[in-house]
């Protein structure tokens, strides 16, 4: 297919719909308003398909919990405020192992905070988000394309571990074009089956989806089960891109867009004769924690760069523990860094 | 050219989004890698409107414009808002109907066109991005000037062939004015 010019938020909508999404529902805010906007106008042609404007972001998170009950696949998007209000859903929906994609489009804050795009919501995503110590998978794109992969790519991950997963980008993904190129759209039909649906008991035993559990050795049992499957997902779905790492002396850690910004800086440095590197996760939740580790050993000295006070820098620390030293360079609030901003601290370090 | 980057800025409904929209699509059917940001904020009717164009040869790692190469303001707070960021040796096209001051920079060109007389003249005010973005191309060369009446085509597809003519009819116009300007 040929290439067009797509806003980041009409991109994970098309994206979705041709991973064979038919249900969305979610409530307005900025700055991802262009995701359902698009997707009530994508819906509308085709008949299998449901999009609700919600009444609240309550709602919409439960009506996705719903849907995904009877085996559609089904998704929900909103800004960072949104997403703490939906927490609550997703929770459950991590307790009763349901499939689902949750695109955060994120902002500033804490609280209301503006609608420049920012990362701060690094802690959220990648430690469950909401109560009872669950995870999601968190997926973080860089640039218009991969918007495409990975939207695909959560559809599939939620379903083969039953699972929400979390498509983390921020108002910069959101609001920019690139030009993409999409492939052929996958009909629902061709799915796997899933066997765990509620679709109506006739001629077959009924089935429970609940996170309740009121017996304390089954909830025990059901933890340690979730448990299981996070350590699978840990063995065989992280991802990441390395960029020019192999002769690097300071590597650059970075995901999104502050991971564009970090590339452009490496860039920079190197004209000059520096040689820095770019260490990319593409799965924030798992970390890419053992090749980080790898890599630390060859390297001097580590450069965490995000748009927030510094939240993925724990987790850069935790895998590389004292091999290297980790330095921080952070911008929260809205505040989008430049590429010459960010080879300035590279060359600080490096001189 | 390696990278360059222009700001589209004016009020709403002059076309300004269009402008860059037209410009982005025409550099991706060139191959070369390109981002469109635009401002969003609280939308305002008859608010300020822009956009950032961010062309390459290498894939782009900032779609935000600190130091614009080029700038095109269609009016007056366009210019009290942009003209300190304009990159020094940096090029500004301005609404010459629109923009009353002019750049008190000296290490800028300025480029005036009175694109507003010009459509006018064609038989539709709205054309007037169209005028200024056929100037633009025109001067800086970025994109082909048939590469933007092809895009501008597609784009207006289903409008019909009489905007299609219309906007062809602008864009020519705009540049024409580059090639033998009519200071009037």
């Amino acid at each position: 297919m040929n290439k067009q010019l797509m806003r980041g938020s009409h991109v994970i909508a098309e994206a979705a719909t041709r991973a064979g999404c038919r249900f969305y529902a979610g409530y307005p805010i900025t700055p991802q308003n262009e995701l359902p906007e698009y997707m009530s106008a994508r819906f509308a042609d085709l008949p299998d398909a449901t999009f609700i404007q919600a009444e609240s972001e309550l709602a919409a998170i439960n009506m996705v919990m719903g849907a995904s009950m009877t085996g559609v696949r089904a998704m929900t998007s909103s800004s960072s405020p949104g997403i703490s209000l939906k927490q609550e859903g997703i929770s459950y929906m991590a307790g009763m192992e349901l499939p689902a994609v949750v695109a955060n489009i994120m902002r500033g804050g804490p609280g209301l905070g503006n609608i420049a795009p920012t990362q701060q919501d690094y802690f959220q995503a990648t430690r469950g988000g909401g109560h009872g110590g669950y995870r999601t998978i968190v997926l973080a794109p860089c640039s218009g394309q991969e918007l495409v992969t990975l939207t695909m790519k959560a559809f599939d991950l939620a379903d083969t571990y039953r699972m929400p997963v979390i498509l983390l980008g921020d108002g910069l993904m959101g609001q920019m074009m690139e030009p993409v190129s999409f492939p052929d759209p996958i009909d629902p039909a061709d799915l796997p089956k899933k066997e765990w649906v509620l679709s109506g008991a006739r001629g077959r035993d009924s089935r429970l989806i609940a996170s309740l559990q009121l017996d304390p050795v089954k909830m025990e049992e059901r933890n340690w089960k979730l448990v299981r499957k996070y350590d699978t997902i840990s063995q065989h779905e992280t991802d990441f891109e390395s960029y020019l790492l192999d002769d690097a002396q300071l590597v650059i850690v970075a995901f999104g867009t502050a991971a564009r910004i970090a590339k452009g800086a490496v860039n920079r440095v190197r004209g000059e004769g520096l040689p820095a590197g770019l260490f990319r996760p593409i799965t924030l939740w798992p970390f890419p924690a053992n090749p980080l580790r790898s890599l630390a050993a060859s390297i001097k000295q580590i450069l965490v760069f995000e748009m927030n006070t510094g939240q993925m820098i724990e987790d850069v620390k935790m895998s590389v523990g004292d091999i290297s030293p980790v330095h921080f360079h952070g911008r929260p609030g809205g505040v989008i860094p430049t590429p010459v901003e960010v080879a300035e601290v590279i060359t600080g370090l490096m001189r | 050219m390696s990278t360059t980057k222009t700001i589209f800025s004016g009020f709403g409904g002059q076309g300004v989004l269009m402008m860059g929209y037209v410009l982005a699509t025409s550099a991706m059917h060139e191959n070369k890698h390109v981002t469109y940001l635009p401002a969003y904020g609280a939308e305002v009717r008859g608010g300020t409107a822009n956009c950032t164009i961010t062309i390459s040869d290498d894939p782009i790692a900032s779609p935000v414009a600190s130091f614009p190469d080029y700038g095109v303001l269609m009016n007056t707070p366009s210019l009290t808002k942009f003209e300190g960021s304009i990159r020094a040796g940096g090029l500004v096209f301005l609404n010459d109907d629109l923009v009353d001051v002019r750049p008190s920079r000296t290490d800028i060109e300025v480029v005036n066109i009175p694109v507003n007389t010009i459509a006018d003249g064609l038989g539709s005010l709205r054309s007037a991005n169209m005028v200024m973005i056929g100037a633009f191309v025109k001067k800086t060369g970025l994109v082909a000037l048939e590469t933007v009446i092809n895009s501008v085509k597609d784009i207006f597809a289903a409008k019909g062939a009489d905007i299609h003519e219309r906007n062809t009819a602008a864009i020519r116009e705009g540049a024409a004015f580059i090639e033998k300007p009519i200071h009037g």
